[in-house]
C-alpha cells in the first residue's frame, strides 16, 4: 500500500512538471504579449520597447522558462508580476484562500447533501422522490451556473432583500459576516455540481443492488435501507469518489463564471485578467496551483478507491 | 427627452444661460410646468453646500489585478478615477470641457505658442510634509519623456526641454507651437510625485487622501490625508472605498441596493430600470468617446474617394445608435469632434443614411471586385463586431459586397489594428479637438489609423495649433472636420454619452464631458449627505 501511495506521489510530480512545460507553452503561443496589453491603443513604437525591455520580454523564451522553472522548482520562487512588480506568491495567496474558503463551504455543503440524495432516491427507486431529486438536480445543472447566479441574486438579493447582491469578501471581515456574504455564491455552486455527483451515488448503488449478492440479502428479509448502506454503497465508492474529486478540483477551478457575477475576489478572476493582461508568471502561478489541485484531489481519490475496494489492489 | 436633457446638463455646467435654456426647452415642445421643474432642480443642485465626512461608496467597472499605483500605466476607469485622489495635476480639466488651474495656479505662453511658462502654487504640500516645487513637478513630467514606457508618452511628446525658472515657476518649451498645449497636461497620466519618487507601492502625492488599502481589481481603501487639504473645497468624504464591479448587471445591482453609493458605465439598456428608482439619479453627459470605422486612404479600394464617400451614405447612423448605444449617445459625422467641443463645427450637415445615394457613389467608383473587408472584434468595443454587421446589412441593401471578418479578441490591438486595410477601433476623446486631430489624423502620428495625409490639412492643423485668434482658429478646425467628413477615411457613427448613477444620497456626482466619474475627480467632488 506504502509503495503504491509512493507511486501515485511521483506520477503526480512528473505530470506537475510535464504540465508546467504546457502552461508554459501555452502562454508563449498566446499573440501579443504584456506590453501591448497594458498599453492597448496607447502604445507607440518607442514606449512598447521600453516597457518590453523592462519587463525582459526580449530574451529567449528557453532563457524564461528556466528562470522560472528553476526559481518555481529549487526556491519556491515563483517570480514577480510583471504588471506590479510584487512577488506572484504574495498576490495570489489571499485569492487562494478566498478561492479554498469559497470551494471549502460549497464542499461542505454539497457532498453530504448529494450523497444523501443519491442513496435515498436509490433506496425509493422509482417513487415519485426519486423522480423529483431526478428532475430538480436535471434543471439546476442544466442552468448556466452565471445564470443562477442572478437568479438567486434577483431573489435573495434584490426581492428579498436578505442578502447584498455583490459578495467582496475582505481579510478583516468577521467570520460570521464572511460566511453571510459567501451564501450566494455557495448555493449557486452548490446548486451546479449537485446533479453530477448525487446521480453518480445514485446509479452506482443502483448498479451494485442489481448484484447476486444483493438478492440474496433481498431474499434474507434484510430492510432495504440497511442493503443500501450496508451492502451495496461499500462496494459502490470507487466512482463515487472520484466524481466527488472532480467536483471538488471545479469547484476549485472552474469557478471563474461565478465569481464574476458576485465580484468574489477569487483566484479565477484573477487568472483570466492575469491571461488577458498577458501578465505571465500570475498566469503560470495560477495555473500550477490549479494544475497541482487537480493531480492532488485525483490522487487522492485514486488512493481511496484502492483502500476501499482491495480489488483495485491488484490490477490484472 | 433626450435632448432635453441634453439641455438641461449643459445649463447644469453653466454652458447655457437660463434665458437660453428655457427658450430651447420650449422649442422642443416641453410643457412650461416641466421647464420650471428643471430650471428649480438644476437651481437646487447649484445651491448645495457639500457635507463633510462620511465614507463615500463607489462601484467602477474598469479595474483589473494588474491594475498600479504608477502614474504611467494608467488606462482604465479605477486607476483613472482614484489616482485623481491622490495626485493633483499641474492643470484640471474642468467641468466646461475648459482648462483650469491646479497645481499650477496660473500661465502664460510666450508669442508663437512654443514656449509657456507655469506659475506653481507655493502652499501645497505632499503628504509627507515636503512642499512641493518646481523639481517636482518637472521630474513627474519627465516621468512620459524620452525612453518611457508610459501611456501618457503621446501626450507630451511634442515637449523639447523643460525648464526650471525659480523654484516655483517652470518653462516648457515645445517642438512645434500649440496653443492648446494646457489641455495636454490634463491627461490622466499627468500626475506630480516627489521628486526622485519610484516607491509606488506607498505613493505620496499632493491629492486629498492617501491610500489605506490597495488590492487590484478587487477594491482600493482611501483615507483623508493629515492636515488640511489645499483646495478648500474638495475632498469632502473622511473615507472613500471603491470597489471593482466589472461585470455590468452586478454594478446595477450594487447601486440599486445600496451597497455601493455611484457606478460607472451604466448599460443604456438598463437606464429604464434605474429611472424607476426613486432612489437614485441618472447622470447623463455626452462626451468625445466615439467608434471609428477606419479605412486606410492608401490602400485599395479605400483609395477611391467615391468608394468611400458610398461607405459613407450607407451607413445608417441612426440603427446603428438606436441598437447599439440605445440613443444614448450623439450622431457622428465621419471627423472625431465630438457636440461638446467649443469647436465643434455645428454648421456642418450630419449625413443622412441614403441608399440612393449609396449606390450612385458607389457605381461612380467603377470598381469591379472591390474586396471591403471590415476586420472586427469586441476587444475594439463591446458591440463592435454587432456594429459591423449593421453595416454589412446596410451596404448589403445598396449594392455594396462587403464583408465582416471577426478576428480574435486576443491581441487585437497588436495584430489588426494599424495593420489592417480597414478595421474597427474607438477613441477616448481628447481635451482639445487640436490634440485629437493630431494624435489620429496627423500624417506622421504613430496613429493616425486612416493613413490620411493631405497637405492642405496639414498646413491648417499646424496653423490651428499656431494660431491664438480665437475666430481664425475656428475657421481653420471647422475646414478640417468638412474635409474629414466628406473625404477622410474614418467611418465614425456615433458619440458614446458617459452614463453614470449616484444615490439621491450623495451629492456633487456632476455630468462631464471628458471622462467618466466628474472627469475623474469624483473622489475629491462628491460628497455624502447622510
Amino acid at each position: 500500500m506504502g509503495k503504491l501511495i509512493a507511486q501515485r506521489l511521483g506520477l503526480a510530480v512528473v505530470t506537475l512538471a510535464a504540465f508546467s512545460v504546457l502552461i508554459f507553452a501555452g502562454t508563449e503561443i498566446l499573440p501579443g504579449d504584456l506590453a501591448s496589453a497594458i498599453l492597448a491603443n496607447n502604445a507607440t513604437p518607442e514606449n512598447l520597447a521600453a516597457l518590453r525591455h523592462q519587463l525582459h520580454l526580449d530574451l529567449p523564451a528557453y532563457v524564461r522558462f528556466w528562470n522560472w522553472a528553476s526559481g518555481v522548482a529549487f526556491h519556491a520562487d515563483f517570480g514577480t508580476s510583471l504588471a506590479s512588480g510584487q512577488p506572484v506568491l504574495d498576490e495570489i495567496i489571499p485569492r487562494l484562500k478566498n478561492t479554498m474558503f469559497l470551494a471549502l463551504a460549497a464542499a461542505i455543503v454539497s457532498v453530504p447533501l448529494s450523497v444523501v440524495l443519491g442513496l435515498t432516491a436509490a433506496i425509493k427507486q422509482g417513487s415519485v422522490y426519486d423522480r423529483l431529486v431526478n428532475v430538480v438536480t436535471l434543471m439546476t445543472i442544466s442552468v448556466p451556473e452565471y445564470f443562477m447566479g442572478y437568479i438567486l441574486i434577483t431573489i435573495f438579493a434584490m426581492q428579498l432583500g436578505w442578502f447584498s447582491p455583490i459578495s467582496n469578501v475582505t481579510p478583516e471581515m468577521p467570520f460570521f459576516e464572511r460566511i453571510l456574504y459567501t451564501i450566494l455564491p455557495m448555493s449557486t455552486l452548490v446548486l451546479v455540481v449537485v446533479a453530477h455527483m448525487m446521480r453518480m451515488t445514485r446509479a452506482s448503488v443502483l448498479a451494485i443492488m442489481a448484484s447476486p449478492y444483493i438478492e440474496m440479502a433481498i431474499l434474507k428479509g434484510i430492510p432495504k435501507w440497511r442493503i443500501v448502506v450496508q451492502h451495496a454503497l461499500p462496494n459502490a465508492l470507487a466512482p463515487i469518489i472520484s466524481v466527488i474529486a472532480i467536483n471538488l478540483a471545479y469547484l476549485i477551478t472552474g469557478v471563474v463564471l461565478a465569481e464574476v457575477v458576485f465580484v468574489y475576489p477569487g483566484l479565477g478572476q484573477f487568472m483570466v485578467d492575469s491571461v488577458s493582461k498577458r501578465d505571465m508568471p500570475m498566469v503560470q502561478g495560477c495555473g500550477l496551483i490549479f494544475a497541482a489541485a487537480y493531480i492532488m484531489l485525483n490522487m487522492i481519490a485514486d488512493v481511496l478507491a484502492i483502500m476501499t475496494n482491495p480489488r483495485l489492489r491488484h490490477p490484472r | 427627452m433626450s435632448e432635453l436633457e441634453y439641455l438641461k446638463n449643459q445649463h447644469k455646467l453653466g454652458r447655457l444661460s437660463r434665458r437660453e435654456f428655457m427658450g430651447r426647452s420650449a422649442a422642443l415642445g416641453a410643457s412650461a410646468a416641466t421647464i420650471a421643474t428643471m430650471v428649480a432642480e438644476v437651481d437646487a443642485h447649484a445651491e448645495e453646500t457639500p457635507k463633510s465626512g462620511g465614507t463615500l461608496k463607489l462601484g467602477l467597472g474598469g479595474g483589473s489585478t494588474t491594475d498600479s499605483v504608477d502614474v504611467t500605466s494608467y488606462n482604465d476607469s479605477v486607476m483613472i478615477d482614484t489616482s485623481p485622489a491622490i495626485f493633483n495635476s499641474i492643470v484640471e480639466w474642468g467641468h466646461d470641457g475648459k482648462t483650469k488651474p491646479e497645481l499650477a495656479e496660473s500661465w502664460e505662453a510666450k508669442p508663437g505658442a512654443q514656449e509657456w511658462i507655469f506659475n506653481l502654487r507655493k502652499d501645497v504640500k505632499f503628504h509627507n510634509g515636503k512642499a512641493m516645487t518646481a523639481d517636482d513637478v518637472i521630474y513627474s513630467l519627465n516621468l512620459h519623456r524620452g525612453e518611457s514606457k508610459s501611456g501618457g508618452a503621446a501626450a507630451i511628446k511634442n515637449v523639447k526641454d523643460i525648464k526650471k525658472l525659480t523654484d516655483n515657476q517652470i518653462s516648457i518649451l515645445l517642438e512645434s507651437a500649440d496653443a492648446d498645449f494646457t489641455y495636454n497636461l490634463t491627461d490622466y497620466h499627468m500626475k506630480v510625485v516627489p521628486n526622485g519618487f519610484t516607491d509606488w507601492a506607498n505613493p505620496i502625492g499632493t491629492g486629498a487622501y492617501t491610500i489605506e488599502k490597495f488590492e487590484p481589481g478587487v477594491r482600493v481603501l482611501l483615507k483623508k490625508a493629515n492636515g488640511d487639504y489645499w483646495k478648500k473645497d474638495r475632498g469632502h468624504a473622511d473615507s472613500i472605498e471603491i470597489t471593482v464591479i466589472n461585470d455590468g448587471a452586478a454594478r446595477l445591482n450594487a447601486v440599486i441596493s445600496g451597497q455601493v453609493d455611484a457606478i460607472n458605465r451604466v448599460d443604456p439598456k438598463a437606464v429604464g430600470l434605474l429611472q424607476k428608482s426613486s432612489k437614485l439619479d441618472l447622470v447623463r453627459a455626452p462626451g468625445g468617446w466615439h467608434t471609428v470605422m477606419a479605412m486606410t486612404v492608401d490602400q485599395a479600394p479605400y483609395t477611391n474617394a467615391d468608394l468611400r464617400l458610398a461607405m459613407k451614405y450607407a451607413m445608417d447612423r441612426e440603427q446603428i445608435m438606436k441598437a447599439l448605444f440605445q440613443g444614448y449617445g450623439q450622431i457622428g459625422n465621419d471627423h472625431p469632434i465630438p457636440k461638446t467641443d467649443p469647436y465643434f463645427n455645428t454648421e456642418l450637415a450630419v449625413r443622412k443614411h441614403d441608399p440612393d445615394k449609396a449606390t450612385f457613389y458607389f457605381k461612380k467608383a467603377g470598381l469591379t471586385d472591390p474586396k471591403i473587408v471590415l476586420q472586427v472584434s469586441d476587444a475594439a468595443f463591446n458591440g463592435a463586431v454587432d456594429m459591423a454587421t449593421l453595416l454589412q446589412s446596410s451596404c448589403q441593401k445598396s449594392g455594396i459586397p462587403m464583408d465582416v471578418k471577426k478576428e480574435s479578441a486576443d491581441g487585437f490591438w497588436s495584430n489588426v489594428w494599424l495593420k489592417g486595410a480597414f478595421v474597427a477601433s474607438y477613441w477616448g476623446g481628447r481635451a482639445a479637438a487640436t490634440q485629437m486631430l493630431d494624435t489620429a489624423y496627423q500624417a506622421k502620428a504613430a496613429w493616425n489609423e486612416t493613413h490620411w495625409n493631405n497637405e492642405k490639412f496639414e498646413k491648417l492643423l499646424r496653423d490651428a495649433k499656431a494660431e491664438t485668434d480665437e475666430a481664425k482658429r475656428k475657421s481653420y478646425i471647422w475646414e478640417m472636420q468638412a474635409m474629414l467628413s466628406d473625404e477622410g477615411g474614418a467611418l465614425i457613427p456615433v458619440f458614446k454619452d458617459w452614463l453614470q448613477a449616484g444615490s439621491k444620497k450623495i451629492g456633487g456626482l456632476a455630468p462631464t464631458s471628458g471622462f467618466d466619474m466628474n472627469n475623474g475627480y469624483v473622489c475629491e467632488q462628491a460628497w455624502v449627505k447622510a
